[in-house]
């Protein structure tokens, strides 16, 4: 049998097609983790566009997860003088006809630019169960952890020219993006809030003395690699790639785009100033460095109680930052290499409980989505003004907005990775949202 | 051919040197506590040769045979055995999730080497960690890594009653039973948590989840992912039917939550929707499989006649399910993947029909299955061949004719990692402030070295955060600075002999093994001539490499 890295030769044709799921059977059993990395060097000419899709695709997605589950009346569905808006009000954008919750002013000046799925439906009211539900596509299964989008998208278009992880989670709060059954070399990189160092980035001793420890380092790598073949280390442990990686990363330069604390006052001032912020401001600074994948998470919307204050303090901290994230990008002519997703794990319930707060409602809620070339300044589905009807107009589904974003990027949802169990799973399960296309 | 493991003996004068220059360190009274080297609580040989005396040797030996037929089958050729210091490293990475310290390998070595594996067997299981840590382990196959609902579930009061079980050596189908049939208050009756785990925090009123608890029965205990076949029939073959997921949860049904905690309400009914079908249809408690093994009468609740079932001694399948589990525990790796999913028919591979067999014929006693998986040539073999022209294979991987090399899991490298500062074993003995240092660190580590939670034999490759924790980060940074009260790094450099002593005792808390000539030679010439400051720096660097490589790493 050819060694796996040798057959990516082969594939110049540019489909992974012929790479049957029998051969990449073989290859999991035979060379450890080196199955991964062939089909990721396939798809990576694929998705790159060797031929006619050069420079047409988008290449990286931003995640704005927000956690603990937004209202979907109080940001991006209000129904203004409705008996479920309790009294919430709304405003116009930018696009006639589109209103966005009062407090979203300035992403109300960028509506054009950003589309809303008003109608998208889910089947899990848990916090944990919803999460792994909208950053995976799919329900959590106890045989198999499926990986996050982000993960997704970064195995399958791998890049070879960044010195820093491609994939990121800014402040990654309580369930930050996973490789799952990919490997943990797909989960995101996490960093806290951008005016604090990033951890263990930083050598304690001297260039000349960590050489030394490296060189020692080395000798015992000899003793232990004998009669453990070859490709010890890229085909089963990555142990010594990745200390050669992490050491690319700590001297690397790209590693500036985490921190913001230098950007002039102009720049960072827009994204308000909150943990928040900052990490939107940092997620286009990593995106401009090459970063194909970056969430950033603001807690806090879990509104049982005091709904309406609740809701509004986050709306107050989300409004400049999404905003800002929008208009930098397109500043910085990255809009249409990147997409935008900004949304929960769910919605919140059309009526009030007892204690003035709104519950878990996965039955009709909200995401924004902007950018990589999608239509801008449209809506996509209603939910029920009087708050009766549970079903949505035009529902979609989670896993339908992961095959659009993955349509968009170029990458083939259909296409089944097999499990480290032998399970073939698909991208996703989705259907493209065909509106948001054109 | 470079043997890998070079059986030298540290001169006993270092043992005394470093006892006379702790006590000299440790003026104060705290300090004095800290650093005497106590007493090994280990068991006296004759109870060692007795718990082994047993017909042990008999069903090691039909395991052995078994292999052996496998691989004279498939022309494979099993690798070489491994030295007795590595064998005790796995053992106590499986048992206690720390590497051997200091103080136990010189106590080791004075047994003698005939006696040597089972005396440290026998060692660990009088070991409280060696119960907390495997209670920590099938914690995880019961009830998950979350701390799940909190006013109805404790995890910790259930992993602590587990640890008591094991550390009693309970008989394990007695204790599948009692989860299983679990009843009361999960304060007080710490089973009734594999209950209430399942109970939706933000829907108390449903009470325990039927479907998570038919899920976790059967693939805890029986090895079988029924539940794949919860929302359909199966797709890949057509064993299961979406009705026997179904009729299995019905069990469950009438389980409920009550003001005195988990109980069985009568007559409860349990309805569930198949695909297809517009309306939802009630089911009747039903085993999917070897009914005739169903108690006959009808006393007791459903759940207390399924745990009868489930633990049933010709329920074969629950005892292989513990088999792969405890094989897996031990080898880092399932004898069948996954671990939770066996075949109910066959076919097995070499080794799991007789441990299985001698599992059921022995009372379920744990701690046999440990002894004999331990005895076991599979167990015993190196995970390298000695000729490095011809490296391990992949047929000799998958045939288990070398031991598997798997990444360390986060709580194992952070222990060993804080046990190799420390030249006396951290146990239940050692010094509040000791553990308490190492708990925080641990805690911290886990998190940032990232938990595989319940996924827990997945094949996994190094990460770049793990590397950078490893290379930069505070635990390893504190564990190995210059620092004579809490660093064996910095101890070492000062109190031992001669610059090659230094060397081995390095080698000998980290890596478990004495260092090859080259090494020694290599790092021999780093410490020479230093003394004071640079002398701990040296020290430090030492550890650093040691720690930083993939032999530490990786169980091996």
């Amino acid at each position: 049998m050819k060694s796996p890295s040798s057959l990516s030769a082969d594939f110049s044709c540019g489909t992974h097609d012929h790479w049957s799921r029998r051969t990449l059977l073989k290859s999991a059993g035979l060379s450890g983790l080196a199955w991964l990395t062939p089909l990721a060097e396939i798809l990576a000419l694929d998705a790159e566009g060797t031929g006619a899709r050069k420079g047409k695709r988008p290449r990286s997605v931003i995640l704005l997860w927000l956690d603990g589950g937004p209202s979907q009346l109080d940001t991006f569905d209000p129904h203004p003088g409705k008996k479920i808006a309790f009294g919430a009000k709304a405003i116009d954008t930018a696009v006639p006809g589109i209103q966005l919750a009062a407090g979203l002013d300035r992403t109300a000046e960028v509506m054009q630019d950003i589309s809303l799925i008003r109608s998208v439906v889910s089947k899990e009211g848990d916090h944990e169960r919803a999460m792994y539900n909208i950053k995976t596509g799919y329900r959590p299964d106890p045989t198999v952890t499926h990986p996050a989008i982000g993960s997704i998208i970064c195995h399958e278009m791998p890049k070879t020219d960044l010195e820093i992880p491609n994939h990121v989670s800014i402040l990654p709060g309580r369930f930050p993006s996973r490789g799952g059954f990919l490997g943990a070399q797909f989960d995101a990189f996490q960093v806290n809030d951008p005016n604090q160092p990033i951890p263990d980035v930083t050598s304690s001793v001297t260039a000349e003395r960590e050489q030394e420890r490296i060189d020692s380092l080395k000798i015992l790598e000899n003793s232990f690699s004998a009669g453990r073949g070859k490709n010890l280390d890229r085909d089963t442990t990555l142990h010594l790639a990745s200390i050669e990686n992490a050491r690319k990363m700590m001297t690397s330069d790209q590693l500036k785009a985490f921190d913001v604390s230098d950007t002039p006052k102009s720049e960072s001032d827009p994204y308000g100033d909150s943990s928040f912020g900052r990490g939107c401001h940092a997620a286009v600074r990593l995106i401009e460095a090459g970063v194909r994948c970056v969430e950033v998470t603001l807690t806090g919307w879990d509104s049982h109680a005091n709904n309406a204050e609740s809701q509004a303090a986050r709306v107050a901290t989300l409004d400049p930052a999404f905003a800002s994230l929008i208009s930098d990008l397109k500043a910085r002519d990255l809009l249409d290499d990147t997409i935008v997703l900004c949304g929960g794990e769910f919605g919140r319930t059309p009526l009030l409980n007892p204690v003035a707060g709104r519950d878990h409602w996965p039955h009709g809620f909200s995401m924004a989505i902007a950018g990589g070339g999608l239509v801008g300044g449209k809506v996509i589905g209603s939910t029920d003004p009087e708050g009766e009807k549970e079903e949505p107009e035009r529902p979609a589904r989670v896993e339908d907005v992961h095959a659009t974003v993955q349509h968009v990027l170029g990458i083939d949802s259909s296409y089944e990775v097999m499990t480290p169990a032998n399970r073939p799973i698909a991208l996703s399960e989705g259907k493209v949202i065909k509106e948001l296309l054109s | 051919m470079n043997p890998p493991i070079p059986q030298r003996t540290a001169p006993p004068i270092l043992r005394n040197l470093m006892f006379a220059g702790l006590c000299l360190l440790g003026a104060g009274a705290l300090t004095a506590a800290l650093w005497r080297p106590a007493e090994l609580a280990a068991p006296g040989l004759s109870t060692v040769l007795a718990a082994a005396s047993d017909d042990l040797s008999t069903v090691v030996e039909k395991v052995d045979h078994a292999f052996l037929t496998q691989w004279q089958a498939s022309h494979v050729e099993p690798v070489e055995p491994a030295s007795d210091l590595l064998v005790a490293r796995r053992l106590s990475l499986a048992l206690t999730g720390t590497v051997p310290s200091l103080e136990e390998i010189r106590a080791l070595d004075k047994i003698p080497v005939a006696d040597r594996q089972s005396w440290w067997l026998e060692y660990l299981f009088a070991d409280r960690r060696s119960a907390d840590y495997l209670a920590e382990r099938f914690a995880r196959a019961y009830v998950g890594i979350e701390s799940g609902p909190f006013l109805v579930y404790r995890r910790n009061r259930m992993v602590s009653w587990l640890s008591d079980e094991f550390f009693a050596n309970r008989r394990y189908d007695e204790l599948a039973r009692e989860l299983i049939a679990a009843k009361g208050v999960w304060t007080s009756q710490p089973a009734a948590n594999f209950i209430t785990v399942t109970i939706d925090q933000n829907d108390k009123e449903r009470g325990p989840d039927e479907i998570k608890l038919a899920a976790r029965v059967t693939r805890a205990f029986l090895g079988v992912r029924i539940d794949c076949v919860q929302c359909h029939d199966d797709k890949f073959g057509d064993r299961w039917k979406q009705e026997d997921f179904h009729q299995l949860a019905a069990f469950f049904a009438e389980a409920e939550v009550a003001l005195g905690g988990v109980r069985d309400k009568d007559g409860v009914i349990y309805e569930a929707r198949m695909k297809g079908e517009s309306e939802t249809e009630v089911l009747t408690a039903k085993v999917p499989f070897a009914e005739n093994l169903y108690p006959a009468n009808s006393d007791g609740t459903p759940r207390e006649r399924l745990a009868a079932w489930v633990t049933h001694p010709e329920n074969t399948a629950f005892a292989r399910a513990t088999v792969n589990r405890v094989w897996a525990l031990m080898f880092n790796r399932p004898l069948i993947e996954a671990v939770d999913d066996l075949p109910l028919d066959g076919p097995f591979p070499a080794g799991m029909e007789i441990l299985a067999a001698d599992l059921v014929a022995h009372d379920f006693d744990l701690r046999r299955l440990i002894r004999v998986i331990a005895a076991s040539e599979a167990f015993q073999l190196e995970s390298r061949a000695a000729d490095p022209e011809s490296p391990v294979s992949d047929i000799q991987k998958q045939q288990w004719a070398a031991f598997p090399l798997t990444r360390m899991r986060p709580e194992q490298m952070a222990s060993s990692i804080t046990q190799s500062a420390s030249l006396a074993a951290i146990n239940a003995d050692s010094h509040i402030i000791r553990r308490l240092a190492s708990f925080g660190d641990r805690t911290n580590f886990v998190q940032r070295y990232g938990d595989l939670g319940e996924d827990e034999f997945g094949e996994a490759a190094g990460t770049i955060p793990q590397r950078l924790l490893m290379m930069n980060g505070k635990v390893v940074r504190d564990r190995t600075g210059q620092n004579p009260v809490l660093n064996a790094a910095t101890r070492v450099g000062m109190l031992a002999p001669d610059d090659e002593s230094a060397v081995e005792t390095a080698f000998l808390t980290t890596l478990s093994r004495q260092p090859t000539e080259a090494e020694l030679a290599h790092f021999s010439e780093q410490l020479k001539g230093t003394k004071g400051k640079q002398r701990s720096r040296e020290m430090e660097d030492l550890c650093w490499a040691l720690l930083n490589s993939t032999e530490f790493s990786w169980n091996h």
